[in-house]
């Protein structure tokens, strides 16, 4: 379902990656769409990650241009980018949480840093995004006291804790159970129902995928191989995408 | 944007509430309702939400509900509603743990101190086995990994022992000197500087130089692979990590920490003999003869052997340290500054016992 004459919110052209002299991505270029979920796929190891870490700049692009709403991010200065960043969310692969602390001052981080909101609000949202992840139980404890699907949950409910109008999400369903993993993509789609919210996920989960996605990007070496809808991905006839596909059947 | 409506008890809020604009929003409904108590909130006017707006709005209804009277909300639109529900809090407020008191947490201290005494214990006699196996038998540690340990612990740390210990020895002629003038005790200079040098300023600087810069690092690596699941790699592996660890860093601090203190009395013997022919005339010869005639035998066997002890204590806390680690990596820093604190400590506390040993 992709309405052409839409603006993109967020476009990226020509983006170049390296780490060092290692080439990591070449000339990618795409769209995404607000309201949508965008699924960024391809096989572990092709870039995916470097390449949401180059849109956010937290990674150096050799060349090329992103735009969020319309404005260059690579040549912004250190004030305006972080304006964008404020209405960005992010939920790195490992969680990323900040170890010192409880999962609950982590959450707390961006409403106490960038709004004026009182401490018994503050706490009242970050109990709705915990329960939201199915996490309220876990609130007072520290990051190394959660298991690896824990963290990512907390991870989550750091990053959309701000109903950032995008939300970028590393491998939200990597090891979580199919239950925890339907629920969360239950949640994302309501986010991007009742909030309009723009999410960019990258995971391998087959069934993930079908339930939420709206557009795929498909990555492979490196290049980009096709942008577009889910059954326009079935049916395009790239034999890469057929044996991603091929491979993640069941029954 | 949003306004807000006080008329016949019925509070009503239209417009954007939001994380902007919800603090003023609870502030003024507060305000505009201190007289009296609305008994209807209205919310049909909404036109947006966001997950601040309705904490906001759940902070506002907590402070008007009691216990016999409850407000009456006038919904919103379904879309408005929709998001209202799914931000609506449902969780049960989970307290924070109990804080023990203060003679629980003295006892708990007391309890754990035991306990690590005896855990250290425990890693100093596998470690001491090991490396004694280990020096017949280099199976079981990483390759290369004396060689490039006494590189790292010796070789590394000479610019720094070089500089402090000129210095020291520099500062202690300098200020025996002056006193020794006055009494014409000038040919005395090398015999104190010699004995204080070799008895105790050359293993203590050498030793607290050590803790610091590789005390701290072998603390810093061993939590760091802790803290990572390396170690318990390594044990699934069917490989003793005290083996493949430790015990090469800890046959490589046990050659190179008495070759750093006899660096450090050369170096600091230099540094005496600056001021020494300087300031009170004595001439090589002199200073070189006197220095070695008041030095014995058992002064450099003694110092020796307290530098070794002093770097066996560096190895073993360090790695304590390590091992010791629980939870993330904020654990590793932790450790890290453990590690130098109780090693310091702890040679300190040995260098007065072995000075003990002097007086027999
Ligand atoms: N910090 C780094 N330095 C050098 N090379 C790196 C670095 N991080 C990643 N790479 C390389 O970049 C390539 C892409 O890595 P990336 O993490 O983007 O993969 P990915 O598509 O996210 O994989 P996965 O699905 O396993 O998470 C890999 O070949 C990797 O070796
Ligand atoms: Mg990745």
């Amino acid at each position: 379902m992709i309405i052409n004459n839409m603006e993109p919110i967020i476009s990226v052209r020509g983006l170049e990656a390296r780490y060092g002299e290692k080439r990591i991505l070449n000339d990618i270029s795409f769209d995404i769409f607000a309201g949508q979920v965008t699924v960024i796929l391809g096989p572990s190891g092709c870039g995916k990650t470097t390449l949401l870490k180059n849109m956010l700049r937290l990674h150096e692009p050799v060349r090329g241009s992103v735009k969020f709403w319309g404005e260059e991010v690579l040549q912004m200065d250190e004030t305006s980018f972080n304006a964008v960043l404020r209405k960005v969310g992010m939920l790195f692969q490992g969680g990323a949480l900040l170890n010192s602390i409880s999962v609950m001052e982590n959450v707390a981080i961006p409403l106490e840093q960038h709004t004026r909101l009182s401490r018994s609000v503050i706490e009242r949202i970050i109990r709705v995004k915990l329960d939201l992840v199915g996490l309220h139980h876990a609130i007072h404890l520290l990051p190394s006291e959660l298991s690896g699907g824990m963290r990512k949950r907390a991870g989550l409910a750091r990053a959309m804790v701000m109903d950032p109008p995008i939300l970028f999400c590393d491998e939200p369903s990597a090891g979580l159970d199919p239950l925890t993993s339907a629920s969360l993509d239950e949640l994302l789609l309501d986010l991007k129902k009742q909030l309009n919210m723009s999410i960019v996920i990258v995971t391998h989960e087959l069934a993930s995928i079908y339930r939420v996605a709206d557009r795929v990007i498909f990555l492979d070496e490196g290049a980009l191989i096709y942008e577009g809808t889910l059954d326009g991905a079935r049916q395009a006839g790239i034999p890469t995408i057929d044996r991603f596909f091929e491979a993640g059947k069941y029954e | 944007m949003y306004t807000l409506h006080f008329e016949n008890g019925i509070l009503a809020v239209s417009g954007k509430l939001n994380r902007d604009n919800a603090t003023q929003f609870q502030k003024s409904a507060r305000l505009l309702t201190v007289k009296n108590a609305p008994n209807t909130l209205d919310l049909s006017g909404l036109e947006a939400l966001d997950s601040a707006g309705v904490a906001s709005i759940e902070e506002l209804v907590a402070h008007f509900n009691h216990k016999d009277s409850q407000l009456k909300i006038i919904p919103a639109s379904p879309d408005v509603e929709a998001v209202r529900n799914t931000f609506k809090s449902t969780a049960q407020i989970v307290d924070k743990p109990p804080q023990p008191n203060i003679f629980e947490k003295l006892g708990g201290n007391m309890e754990a101190w035991f306990r690590s005494m005896g855990e250290a214990l425990v890693l100093c006699s596998e470690l001491f086995y090991w490396s004694i196996v280990g020096i017949f038998d280099r199976k079981g540690q990483r390759k290369g990994s004396f060689g490039a340990q006494g590189l790292l612990l010796g070789y590394n740390a000479l610019p720094v022992v070089a500089l402090l210990s000129f210095i020291i020895g520099f500062i202690l002629s300098l200020q025996s000197a002056a006193q020794l003038k006055n009494y014409g005790g000038n040919v005395f200079l090398p015999d104190l500087l010699a004995i204080t040098l070799v008895r105790e300023m050359a293993p203590l600087i050498t030793a607290i130089i050590v803790a610091g810069r590789s005390g701290s690092a072998i603390a810093s690596e061993i939590a760091t692979m802790q803290v990572s699941e390396e170690i318990d790699a390594l044990r699934m592996m069917a490989i003793n990590p005290i083996r493949y660890v430790v015990v090469p860093k800890f046959h490589a601090i046990t050659v190179v920490m008495p070759l750093l203190v006899v660096f450090s009395i050369v170096v600091g013997e230099l540094g005496g003999f600056m001021i020494a022919t300087s300031m009170l005339d004595l001439s090589l010869g002199t200073f070189v003869s006197r220095s070695v005639n008041i030095i014995k035998f058992k002064d450099i066997f003694i110092s020796l052997t307290k530098s070794t002890v002093f770097a066996w204590l560096i190895v073993i806390i360090g790695a304590y340290n390590g091992f010791r680690v629980r939870g993330g990596a904020e654990g590793v820093g932790k450790a890290t500054t453990a590690s130098v604190v109780a090693a310091i400590f702890a040679i300190v506390i040995a260098d007065a016992l072995f000075s003990l040993l002097y007086l027999l």
